[in-house]
């Protein structure tokens, strides 16, 4: 199950970050989870949002550069060594991840985590072969 | 075939002591009878004498287009005006035109290096030259046609425009020579194609091309297109027109007519001279014009002067073909770039909007060069590893075109300042001062 994933490229400059989550702010779209990665140079926002293709128009309208991508999002058990048990299985089937960031939870026993697998598909077969319930977009919009 | 073998091919010392013997006197002309370099030269305490070798040209003072200007219409001028028999102007596109005033021998002078240059190109007396360079104020026209009547070759003096006709006076006379703009003959090319007009069927062996810059690409089109030999004309109004300098055969470089037009290159920011093979701006010396006596113009134009001697047996210098305008050079870490080899560079990447800002700094004691591109969707991705690996890509593709590092910055599209007519293209924030 994948998750969509949308990118902001942000300049490093005065405002920018501001500016993006203001524009989703007036659009009224709520925001599931973020991450951050920066570097001197530029910054990519990543979210997670309800409704990721009005996100990406209202943002391109404002001459922002986004792109669509999946990732992979899955519960965790909110306890020592649940987000190690998961890292496990990508160890042992030799997936390298890319980043992760976790949700924003609500819920009592759980932890969301977000994965971005070199190869998505290659993350998603491991982690399914061992059980990981994976959440759709449907379930991320319920939490 | 070579118009004047002595002066084409003068041995080195015989034509540097001639030089010296007509600097000294166009340098007394202009001090004796052009009040702008009588003051200029008084000013800097310096007096005609004062040269006793070719080196002593860089006491002297340079002469630029503004300064021409500044004595427009015919504030230049070292001859009473009733001397004067024709006059032209420069197209006066960037503010008022700068003026140029001929006599009975400034013509005739004209018309010897113009009867050189279409030698050089092939042109002799049983040739039909069809001159498309307009005929009028600017230099073009009348410059080739007087050209024509030196060697005793046919003028075809159709002016520029109206393609149909130059297609159909080509095919009737048997034109075998034809000279306009190198953009002009591509144009000529094309309509000859559209009009199924065989060019086997044409009697055109060479094309005398100038009055714009031009590539070596844009040369092997019009030579394949046109089945001619497509060479090289330089000159400019302010000096005399077109036959300052002139390719030959050999095709490697423009043969300046040194006893008539003394050349230097110079450091466009110190104003030094250079030395042979650097590229650098021209500086022209009028050596024998009575109407208009110029001293060290500052052509604007970037070239660089061989002095071997050519495989078609002239020993006069030659310049590279023009490469650039000092308007947009920059000069970093000592190597001349300019914004369009930096421009080509990105035209080349797919995805990327042509759009950038070119940014000199000087932190330390070295330049930094940084390109700032807009970013798009295509070049984006949610991975920092991606982007900074599309960073690189833009990094080394421009490091091919120019031989410098750089460092590329991807900013926000449409932040780029962007203006109605020529694009701010360049951040020069080094402090030279």
């Amino acid at each position: 199950m994948k998750l969509k994933q949308i990118s902001i490229f942000l300049e490093n400059k005065e405002g920018r970050l501001k500016k993006a989550i203001n524009i989703l702010s007036q659009a009224n779209i709520n925001i599931r989870a973020l991450s951050i990665a920066d570097t001197s140079e530029f910054g990519i926002l990543r979210l997670i949002v309800q409704d990721s293709e009005k996100a990406q128009k209202k943002l391109e309208k404002n001459k922002f550069v986004v792109k669509v991508n999946e990732v992979i999002a899955v519960e965790v058990p909110d306890q020592p060594g649940g987000l190690d048990s998961i890292l496990e299985i990508l160890y042992d089937s030799k997936i390298n991840v890319e980043y992760l960031y976790a949700f924003v939870e609500k819920n009592e026993d759980k932890a969301i985590v977000v994965i971005k697998t070199e190869n998505i598909d290659d993350g998603i077969n491991a982690l399914e072969n061992k059980n990981i319930r994976l959440l759709s977009s449907e379930d991320v919009n319920l939490i | 075939m070579i118009w004047n073998q002595e002066a084409e091919c003068m041995p080195l010392k015989e034509k540097e002591k001639l030089q010296l013997n007509l600097l000294k006197k166009v340098v007394e002309r202009a001090y004796e009878n052009v009040p702008y370099y009588k003051n200029l030269f008084d000013n800097l305490k310096l007096k005609p004498d004062d040269i006793k070798s070719l080196k002593d040209i860089e006491k002297l003072p340079f002469t630029t287009k503004s300064d021409l200007r500044d004595a427009y219409p015919f504030g230049m001028f070292a001859v009473p005006e009733e001397e004067i028999i024709e006059v032209h102007t420069s197209s006066g596109t960037t503010g008022k035109p700068t003026v140029s005033g001929y006599t009975i021998k400034d013509l005739k002078i004209w018309g010897e290096v113009m009867g050189r240059a279409l030698t050089m190109a092939g042109a002799g007396k049983k040739d039909k030259i069809q001159n498309c360079y307009g005929y009028g104020l600017f230099t073009g026209g009348l410059g080739v046609h007087y050209g024509t009547q030196t060697i005793g070759a046919t003028v075809i003096p159709i002016s520029a425009g109206n393609t149909q006709r130059q297609i159909e006076i080509m095919e009737d006379f048997k034109t075998s020579i034809i000279t306009c703009t190198p953009s002009y003959a591509l144009y000529l090319s094309e309509v000859l194609e559209k009009n199924d007009v065989d060019i086997k069927n044409l009697n055109l062996k060479a094309g005398v091309f100038g009055a714009e810059m031009w590539t070596e690409e844009m040369r092997k089109t019009i030579e394949e297109r046109l089945n001619i030999s497509a060479l090289n004309i330089y000159g400019l109004t302010e000096i005399i027109g077109p036959g300052v300098a002139q390719e030959c055969e050999e095709k490697n470089g423009l043969h300046i007519f040194e006893d008539h037009f003394y050349p230097e290159i110079i450091d466009p920011n110190t104003k030094e001279t250079l030395g042979e093979g650097e590229r650098g701006e021209l500086v022209l010396t009028t050596l024998t014009r009575d109407g208009m006596p110029i001293i060290r113009f500052r052509t604007k134009d970037i070239t660089a002067l061989r002095k071997e001697k050519c495989g078609c047996g002239r020993t006069i210098v030659r310049m590279d073909r023009i490469t650039g305008r000092t308007d947009d050079m920059l000069k970093i870490r000592g190597v001349i770039v300019f914004p369009s080899q930096i421009e080509r560079a990105l035209l080349k990447i797919e995805g990327l909007q042509p759009q950038y800002q070119i940014i000199v700094t000087r932190p330390g004691h070295l330049d930094e060069l940084e390109v700032q591109v807009e970013a798009s969707s295509n070049l984006f991705s949610d991975e920092v590893k991606h982007v900074e690996e599309v960073k690189k890509m833009i990094e080394s593709r421009i490091n091919n075109e120019i031989g410098l590092r750089v460092n590329v910055t991807l900013v926000e599209p449409e932040s780029l300042p962007r203006s109605e007519g020529k694009a701010i293209r360049v951040l020069d924030k080094r402090d030279f001062s």
